[in-house]
């Protein structure tokens, strides 16, 4: 009746997607998590509404804007050309574009906060002690704002897991490359297999609980001084 | 060019003026390489900018010139950057790194000294032991209490091989108990450190305890500068202090304890002193700090008085303050000038004048232990 190799390869694809975006979005968020958090620009602001829109934003719009980007006529579609390709838009690298751009407010958010946290002082002080600003970011901006990490990296990975409207604009659902779990789960349902939507769904529901606990333990955890 | 602005060899020269929000800051002052200067002036008078500027974390336009070394020239476009300074920082709050222990904040900064060697290294187990520290350095910062957490920082300051210490109030926000905890300390330092120190402070009981020259500020000005001797018994200099706990300081040499009455007895320039015994040893220099409020005058020696500091002498100097019932007046006796705060009915009652005979009572109560350095003193 359940048949593993059919269930698998949409679970392994949605880690993969959400490994591979928690990744990009660590590397691109925290400088601008940084900026955000640092910069006396007056219009950083509109930098944090924009990195922000996500969050208000219907995932079909942003999924249709995607698509549009993407496809053979927009950047995308010219940057797949360079690859030999004819588009970005149903590939697993325009479904990390899709992911990067839609859980970015998820993993910006938590560590800018972080770095806000830790104030001028503590920048100061290591600048006194002969730091030079990299090696104060490295030594003493990071190390203090990881809890801000740590919850950035969860919620990114769990959001993208998650995430449904815009996989179906601009991804659809190709088996093996781009149907992920969630739209396989709306796949099952749409064809009345009622017994496999149970379990993906049984397993989201427990995997997002699992994720929702740990995150508040590790930060319990990490508000507590170390030894 | 005004004969200060040429940088000596032997002193660091700073200069900033400029405008921070409303607070405008105009400044000049220059001190010796050596021993503890204190910044002193009422709350809000720039002491702390200063600092800030002389680190690098402020940029005002000005010069600052360590030797013949210059860390800012606005005229020649010179501005090192902080990491570029080597300053060791105390600040108000110790601002230890929480996610470090003890020992590695202490060597965050002697790591990276190392690379751009600037000041005298110090030995890492030698200031632990100079601050008392030992027991504390596997420990976090959050599990130590205020008066550990700015020993650290202290610590932490001084092994970064700076060539020049800023201390920004590093007593202020600690209790009494803990000052009297950390003084010592910072006595020993300044007993033991070739590095000068250039310490921010508006207790003028902390300033008399530790300094060797004073620069007097107020509404970010310099009013004056000089050694905290000649300072503190400048009667005129009280407005631009603000309110504080007018007094002398006096350099006194133990000449022999009473143990029977539990005394010692000093000597300040042929004047004879007596207070509490205390555990300084016979011959030892130490530093006395007689309040003005704690000084009363008469014209007659009196008797029967339980004051024990009775020192005749002539008045040399007498401030009334207008508007109050105050008058502010210097005392010669023997070698050592005495301030003391008398009202102006007295003055006028006594008929007190320069020049006129009067006999200075000091209650030994003045004595107190806190107000009193033991250790020896250095020239100049």
């Amino acid at each position: 009746m359940l048949d593993l190799a059919e269930i698998w390869p949409p679970i392994r694809l949605t880690l993969e997607l959400a490994t591979v975006t928690t990744v990009v979005l660590l590397v691109v968020g925290t400088p601008i998590a940084w900026w955000l958090a640092r910069s006396t620009a007056r219009w950083k602001e509109v930098v944090a509404a924009v990195v922000a829109l996500p969050l208000v934003l219907p995932p079909t719009v942003l999924g249709f804007y995607l698509l549009v980007a993407l496809g053979p006529h927009g950047p995308g579609g010219w940057i797949a050309g360079l690859f030999g390709g004819r588009s970005l838009a149903f590939t697993f690298e325009g479904l990390v574009i899709g992911s990067v751009l839609y859980s970015m407010p998820f993993v910006v958010q938590p560590i800018r906060n972080a770095f806000a946290a830790i104030g001028d002082r503590p920048l100061e002080v290591a600048a006194t002690l002969r730091a030079t600003p990299w090696d104060t970011f490295w030594s003493v901006a990071v190390p203090l704002a990881r809890p801000g990490f740590v919850t950035g990296a969860v919620l990114g990975f769990a959001h993208t897991v998650g995430e449904f409207g815009v996989v179906l604009m601009i991804g659809g659902n190709i088996p093996g490359e781009t149907k992920v779990l969630s739209v396989a789960i709306y796949d099952y349902v749409e064809t009345l297999q009622w017994t496999q939507a149970h379990i993906l769904a049984a397993g989201m529901l427990v995997f997002a609980f699992a994720v929702i606990l740990a995150t508040m333990l590790l930060e319990k955890r990490i508000a507590r001084p170390r030894p | 060019m005004n004969p200060r602005d040429i940088g000596d060899a032997a002193t660091i020269d700073a200069t900033f003026a400029g405008r921070l929000g409303r607070f405008e800051l105009d400044i000049g002052f220059q001190v010796p390489m050596r021993g503890i200067t204190a910044l002193f002036g009422p709350s809000g008078c720039g002491k702390t900018t200063i600092l800030r500027c002389m680190a690098g974390l402020q940029h005002l336009p000005g010069r600052l010139t360590l030797g013949d070394e210059t860390w800012q020239d606005c005229a020649r476009g010179v501005f090192l950057q902080p990491h570029r300074r080597p300053v060791g920082y105390v600040f108000q709050e110790a601002s230890l790194f929480e996610h470090l222990s003890v020992r590695r904040n202490l060597t965050y900064g002697a790591s990276r000294a190392e690379r751009d060697g600037a000041g005298p290294a110090l030995d890492f187990g030698q200031v632990v032991e100079l601050l008392g520290i030992g027991a504390l350095l596997d420990r976090a910062p959050a599990a130590l209490s205020g008066g550990e957490r700015q020993r650290v920082a202290i610590g932490r300051a001084l092994l970064s091989r700076p060539r020049l210490l800023l201390m920004d109030e590093p007593l202020a926000a600690l209790d009494r108990a803990t000052k009297d905890e950390i003084l010592p300390y910072l006595e020993t330092l300044h007993d033991s450190l070739a590095i000068p120190i250039l310490y921010v402070s508006h207790d003028i009981s902390e300033v008399a305890r530790l300094a060797d020259r004073i620069v007097v500020l107020s509404r970010g000005r310099t009013v004056t500068e000089g050694p905290v001797a000649n300072i503190l018994e400048r009667l005129d200099l009280h407005p631009a202090m603000g309110r504080f706990e007018a007094g002398v300081v006096l350099n006194v040499r133990v000449v022999r304890h009473e143990q029977g009455f539990r005394l010692t007895h000093l000597d300040h320039h042929g004047q004879a002193l007596v207070m509490p015994m205390t555990d300084a040893p016979v011959g030892s220099e130490i530093r006395l700090r007689i309040r003005a409020r704690d000084v009363s005058l008469a014209t007659v020696r009196p008797t029967g008085i339980s004051i024990r500091n009775i020192l005749a002498g002539t008045v040399a100097e007498i401030v009334e303050e207008p508007d109050t019932a105050f008058a502010e007046t210097l005392v010669e006796v023997g070698g050592a000038r005495i301030r003391s705060r008398v009202t102006r009915a007295s003055v006028a009652e006594l008929g007190l004048a320069v020049g006129k005979p009067v006999y200075a009572l000091v209650k030994s109560i003045t004595f107190e232990r806190r107000n009193l350095i033991t250790r020896t003193s250095r020239a100049g």
